[in-house]
């Protein structure tokens, strides 16, 4: 089945080439990939987006118990801690997790054994920070104030998340790079193909007066037309795998993958890639056709 | 219109097939152009209508020397100029009317203008009926008709015609004849390639005869008795002075 242009009638008996038979539907193809790859990248950012602002701004401080160390019992160092932090320009909030908080956070690796009161439980602070703070100086005071006491800033975490997702977003554009390559190659095949099998009637109308843009014109709207038509294809098909995902995760019960919902605007981006396709395919295709015909007398 | 001066026409490195080819058309005018299969009308008229350059020699169309004129200059002359292809050229996706009115939309004519002038053309050669017909559903006389209106539809300034008679029986050729009559008298130059010599003694006019690919040119049969009467005329003064 060949997908056809929607305008009738074209000097040039361009929809009944074999090159029409395939164009639309790779332009289908390399659209559906190409949405793919553009959702993809748009959920991996929203994903890192949300991670990178819970994580930024909060800091934890753990206070290690630290048995048959010459220290402060554990629940005085962990005042210690909490008046160090309060004390901190920059710290908005710090506030000592309960027992049975701490419980709930350990619970699927301990199970309903890290509620027992004879495990050795670290004191938790959970830290907002509202400013600047001096992680540095601030990990150093508590140290001496609080032996036991760590501070995780979460910049690691942070910094392997925005890497993952610069490299999701890296990959897709080399993935949208070789669909545009195969684009160009295809549209030039295409079109290349066209002129030689119409040759007898370009030279006819370039008799009878036509420009080389009238010509070009004539494969200009033929491919249009197909890219506009494989790309809507490509493009329901990828709206419709997006949905299948969407529906597939919602149903997960552990909550390890983001929700694969687009935002609004994000489907209005994947309603460019067939218009920017069709863009490419008729710059593509004026080029090829203007550059071959400069070879005819 | 046109001048030709020693021209000559090479295909690739084979050896001349048009030779010192010198003439002159002036507007207006009308010509057959006759001469034996394979004496070169085909080529003459490809370099008539700047299908291709020659090879040696001086071409000048409307005023311009063809060695001169760039590519980009080509679509602007080559409107001025009709053409009836011996077999036709006409597009077989295209209907009639489409394939008529190719001209006038390269030229950008409005597509209102572009159906009333095309339906009417095709109306004033008798194919009213067959606007939207294709052409493989014609016959060879309805074709030709075809080839001539789309020739014509932008009325240009030089009509070309390659053998308008071959493929047609002599009552239709006759028409056809007729037909370039009318738009010669209407200011059209024309020069019509043909070999049919029955048809041609019908109509008096100049001819450009090639002979294996040298031209000679061939006054019409009134000129050629005006000027016997003009050289009579000068005897008759010399033996009375």
């Amino acid at each position: 089945m060949a997908l056809r242009p929607v305008r009738p009638r074209s000097d040039l008996p361009l929809a009944v080439d074999p090159s029409s038979r395939f164009l639309g539907w790779i332009t289908a193809l390399m659209a559906f990939l190409a949405a793919l790859a553009l959702a993809g990248a748009m959920l991996v950012s929203d994903m890192a987006q949300r991670w990178d602002n819970g994580l930024a701004g909060g800091l934890t401080v753990q206070v290690a118990p630290m048995p048959g160390a010459p220290v402060a019992p554990l629940d005085e160092r962990a005042e210690a801690a909490l008046t160090v932090l309060r004390s901190t320009p920059g710290i908005g909030s710090a506030t000592l997790l309960s027992g049975g908080e701490i419980a709930r956070l350990l619970e699927p690796w301990l199970g309903s054994g890290a509620s027992d009161p004879l495990l050795p439980m670290p004191r938790m602070i959970d830290v907002v920070a509202d400013g600047p703070v001096d992680i540095a100086g601030l990990r150093l005071r508590l140290t001496s104030a609080a032996p036991g006491a760590t501070l995780d800033d979460h910049a690691v975490w942070l910094a392997d998340l925005r890497s993952f997702a610069g490299a999701i977003r890296l990959a897709a554009v080399g993935v949208l790079l070789l669909i545009g390559a195969a684009a160009v190659m295809t549209v030039v095949f295409a079109v290349r193909t066209g002129l030689a099998i119409h040759r007898p009637v370009v030279e006819l109308l370039h008799l009878m007066g036509a420009t080389d843009c009238y010509v070009s014109r004539q494969f200009e709207r033929h491919v249009v037309s197909l890219s506009l038509r494989g790309g809507g294809i490509g493009l329901l098909l990828a709206g419709g795998t997006m949905y299948g995902l969407h529906r597939a995760s919602q149903g997960l019960r552990a909550s390890l993958l983001p929700d694969l919902a687009l935002e609004p605007w994000q489907w209005v981006v994947l309603l460019l890639v067939p218009a920017a396709l069709a863009l490419l395919a008729l710059a593509t295709a004026r080029w090829t056709v203007l550059r071959t015909l400069e070879s005819m007398p | 219109m046109i001048r030709f001066e020693n021209v000559g026409l090479r295909y690739g490195t084979e050896a001349e097939v048009l030779r010192d080819i010198s003439f002159t058309l002036q507007p207006g005018s009308f010509h057959f152009l006759t001469g034996a299969s394979g004496a070169g009308k085909s080529s003459l008229l490809k370099l008539m209508y700047l299908a291709h350059r020659p090879s040696r020699g001086l071409v000048t169309l409307f005023g311009r020397d063809m060695a001169m004129v760039t590519r980009r200059d080509l679509p602007e002359l080559r409107r001025q100029i009709g053409v009836v292809f011996q077999d036709f050229a006409l597009l077989d996706h295209l209907s009639a009317l489409d394939n008529v009115a190719l001209p006038l939309r390269m030229a950008g004519t409005p597509e209102a203008d572009v159906v009333a002038h095309c339906s009417e053309i095709l109306r004033w050669v008798g194919l009213g009926n067959h606007l939207h017909a294709k052409p493989s559903t014609l016959s060879g006389g309805q074709k030709q008709r075809v080839a001539i209106a789309r020739s014509v539809i932008n009325r240009p300034r030089l009509l070309l015609a390659d053998e308008p008679t071959g493929n047609v029986d002599d009552g239709i050729g006759m028409r056809l004849l007729y037909l370039f009559e009318e738009l010669y008298k209407l200011g059209t130059t024309v020069v019509i390639a043909t070999h049919n010599e029955a048809l041609i003694r019908r109509f008096d006019h100049p001819r450009l005869h090639l002979d294996n690919g040298r031209l000679m040119v061939v006054p019409s049969r009134g000129s050629r008795a005006n000027e016997g009467r003009a050289q009579d005329a000068r005897a008759n003064d010399a033996r009375w002075e």
